[in-house]
């Protein structure tokens, strides 16, 4: 299959299952919401090291906070619902509950609920107060800029985690205009994020690794600097690699992402450098969910 | 299918307890039966068709034509719709769980008290322990939400625990006295003695209040965050709490009752 000039693969995505929770962030303007909602997404890109994948999902509007303010939805993924808890009460109290104005409510009524508010309401150091309003609990905690409200708890569902497709170039800058055009059309895409650095990951990782200690080691079959030394998957002209992966609340957010972004990519084409698409195969044994790259574009 | 009404054929002499007049009883029932639901009235039993005219077939949505005299209206109902045409007795919505009941005229004593869910609302005025606990007990209302368009009496909110009381006119005297949590909000004047001996809980207060007890402190002017969330909890309500301008409002909080636990709240709106 070919797409304006760009060869894609014909390999799939493999991606495992999650546990994943969204939250709302308000704060008294939208740049204060950012600021808390990064610092709590921030170090979240991959489970390996990092606990959890986090990222923020979209800006919501003054209508679509539950306080009227503006705010940022963030997606919270992790392999098991203790670590997501953990992650997220942690990632809150330090994020959120410090950061000026804020408040944090849950993004997700159903599933099993996990504390938001429920353990943080603790700082309020037993001058807290809780409020029931519409059947939902929700904590004042007293702060010193005023009052940090927080909803009590917020749900956790099954969601998939590691969907992903390679860009590859002819040039550094080249793969990472392709990746930059294909995270500008996923983050359109509703309930995914692309949890690394503005979305793209520069080292793709293979299972294992030659050092006892290390789960994950750099894919040195896409590695175009080790071409010469490895049993490559890049031909003479690949300059780059880079990947994006995508969590998801289902495997359909997932693969409608990968379509968009895959779209986007390949709307540069071979003119602009961009002469493949691949994915991370792993022949199967990482996950169950497969996202064959030629039957998504199809 | 037409509400199920009960229109009295005289005016009553004694207090009756309507409390087998809900949905929940009715369902299922044939005319028959209805008709011959026995009904307190006074110290004897009665058959509810010698007081009523029964019309109507919808169970799920009762309407009784209203008395100071009509007693217990909607005692523990938990869904439908139970409407009172004019005034109702005492104990209106007693420990009820769930539902809507409606009185388009006034209500007496202790409406309201123990409730555990659902909306009463009441058009006129009402009297004295409103959503309280009933004599010797410590629970008042408990969930649910209460609206009143007229003026409230003394000890609204008496031992209340939590939910919601709006009073769009005036609150007499210990208004949310001995309140465990919850919130009632008062837009006109209230009387003397408001959050006497209130554990927890927020007095949200529109109107000029008489002098607050000396055993709250002042907390200084704030813009709650939590305010719009609860008053934004009000819409579809239609009362004057959920008008969109008034969320934002300024508040001074006082901090009480300080004699006991001190963790309740008067909110006075700026």
């Amino acid at each position: 299959m070919i797409i304006n000039g760009v060869h894609i693969d014909e390999t799939f995505a493999e991606a495992f299952p999650m546990r994943a929770t969204r939250v709302i962030v308000t704060a008294q303007n939208l740049k204060w919401a950012y600021h808390a909602a990064q610092a709590m997404t921030g170090f979240a890109t991959s489970v390996i090291a990092c606990g959890c994948e986090a990222g923020i999902e979209r800006e919501l509007g003054p209508s679509e906070t539950p306080d009227g303010r503006p705010g940022v939805s963030a997606l919270l993924f992790a392999m098991g619902g203790k670590g997501l808890a953990k992650q997220l009460e942690t990632r809150a109290g330090q994020c959120v509950l410090t950061s000026p104005t804020s408040a944090l409510f849950a993004g997700i009524d159903e599933g099993e609920q996990i504390p938001l508010g429920k353990n943080l309401r603790y700082f309020g150091d037993g001058f807290q107060i809780s409020k029931r309003i519409g059947g939902k609990r929700y904590w004042r905690v007293p702060v010193m800029d005023g009052e940090f409200l927080c909803q009590e708890t917020t749900g956790m569902i099954k969601a998939v985690g590691g969907g992903n497709f390679l860009i590859l170039a002819e040039s550094q800058p080249q793969a990472l205009a392709g990746c930059e055009a294909a995270i500008e059309a996923m983050r359109k895409i509703p309930n995914v994020i692309m949890p690394f650095p503005g979305g793209v990951v520069r080292s793709g990782s293979k299972v294992g690794s030659k050092y006892k200690a290390l789960p994950a080691s750099t894919n040195d079959a896409f590695c175009p600097t080790l071409k010469g030394q490895v049993r490559t998957e890049l031909s003479p002209e690949i300059e780059s690699v880079m990947e994006i992966v995508i969590d998801g609340l289902s495997d359909a957010d997932i693969a409608k992402a990968m379509r968009a972004g895959i779209e986007a990519a390949c709307g540069l084409g071979a003119a602009n450098g961009i002469r493949r698409i691949s994915a991370g195969n792993y022949g199967g044994k990482l996950g169950p969910f497969l996202f064959h790259l030629r039957e998504i574009m199809a | 299918m037409t509400a199920l009404t009960f229109t009295l054929k005289s005016p009553l002499q004694q207090r009756l307890d309507v409390s087998p007049l809900v949905p929940d009883v009715l369902l299922g029932k044939s005319e028959k039966e209805i008709a011959l639901l026995p009904l307190q009235y006074g110290n004897r039993r009665i058959a509810a068709a010698e007081l009523f005219d029964i019309e109507g077939s919808d169970a799920e949505s009762v309407c009784i034509s209203g008395s100071p005299k009509l007693d217990f209206a909607g005692r523990a109902m938990t869904r439908g719709a139970l409407k009172i045409e004019g005034d109702a007795g005492a104990y209106l919505g007693m420990q009820m769980k769930g539902g809507r009941l409606c009185v388009s005229g006034s209500a007496g004593l202790y409406a309201a008290c123990e409730l555990k869910g659902g909306l009463v609302e009441i058009a006129g005025d009402t009297g004295d322990l409103l959503g309280a606990a009933l004599p010797g007990n410590k629970k008042g209302m408990s969930e649910g939400i209460v609206i009143v368009r007229g003026s409230a009496g003394d000890r609204v909110g008496d031992h209340m625990r939590r939910g919601s009381i709006l009073i769009e006119g005036r609150a007499g005297a210990y208004l949310g006295a001995r309140m465990t949590a919850g919130t009632i909000a008062v837009r006109g004047d209230i009387g003397p003695c408001a959050g006497y001996a209130m554990k927890r809980g927020t007095l949200l207060l529109y109107g000029s209040s008489s002098a607050i007890g000396a055993t709250f402190n002042d907390c200084g002017l704030h813009t709650l965050g939590f305010l719009p969330l609860l008053l934004k909890g009000y819409e579809g309500l239609n009362t004057c709490f959920s008008d969109p301008q008034a969320r934002c409002a300024r508040v001074r909080r006082l901090a009480g009752d300080l004699s006991v636990q001190g963790k309740g709240e008067i909110l006075l709106v700026a």
